[in-house]
């Protein structure tokens, strides 16, 4: 999940930034929405029996 | 500067671009000088789809009579040529019991989509909007 949310990262960050600084940051706080997003999924569904 | 480049390009070879950002991941980007973007393209979808072969997902056949399935075969064909050499070496005929099945399909199936994304954007600069 992290790895895919990695490069989904980079391809979005690369997307929609021109500036090569701003692409890291977009692209840094990007992964950490997707793996805390993903943490948070997991945790909300962990009490469901199926 | 964009703009004054995009004066120069036909309307042809606008198409032309799009063709070569669908059939090599991050083409049209370095046909139209962005080296970075082009090269960072070609690796991570690249490097996507290769992880979803080796995850085991499948490349879905086009079978209108399942239309889910033919809307993955959509996403995966995204990828442009590499999804044909897969298919060329009998790779991606994907292994349902395996673990990481779903995974290799969402790699595969995203790393199509994103390219599509990718040729939408190198139109926009071939047209001067970006």
């Amino acid at each position: 999940m992290a790895f895919f949310s990695l490069l989904v990262s980079v391809v979005f960050a690369t997307l929609t930034r021109d500036d090569p600084r701003e692409q890291v940051r977009f692209g840094a706080r990007l992964f950490a929405a997707f793996v805390g997003a993903g943490i948070i999924a997991g945790w909300v569904l962990y009490p469901l029996p199926f | 500067m964009h703009a004054t480049a995009a004066d120069r390009i036909q309307p042809s070879t606008t198409y032309l671009i799009c063709a070569a950002a669908w059939a090599i991941p991050g083409a049209g980007h370095l046909w139209l000088g962005r080296r970075q973007k082009g090269l960072t393209f070609l690796i991570a979808l690249i490097l996507m789809f290769l992880s979803g072969l080796w995850l085991e997902g499948r490349l879905f056949p086009f079978e209108p009579s399942q239309p889910l399935v033919a809307l993955a075969a959509f996403a995966d064909v995204g990828i442009g040529i590499p999804f044909f050499i897969a298919k060329a070496m009998h790779a991606g005929a994907g292994r349902v019991v395996a673990i990481t099945y779903e995974y290799g399909n969402a790699f595969m199936m995203v790393a199509g989509l994103l390219n599509m994304l990718v040729v939408l954007d190198a139109f926009d600069i071939a047209q001067g909007r970006k």
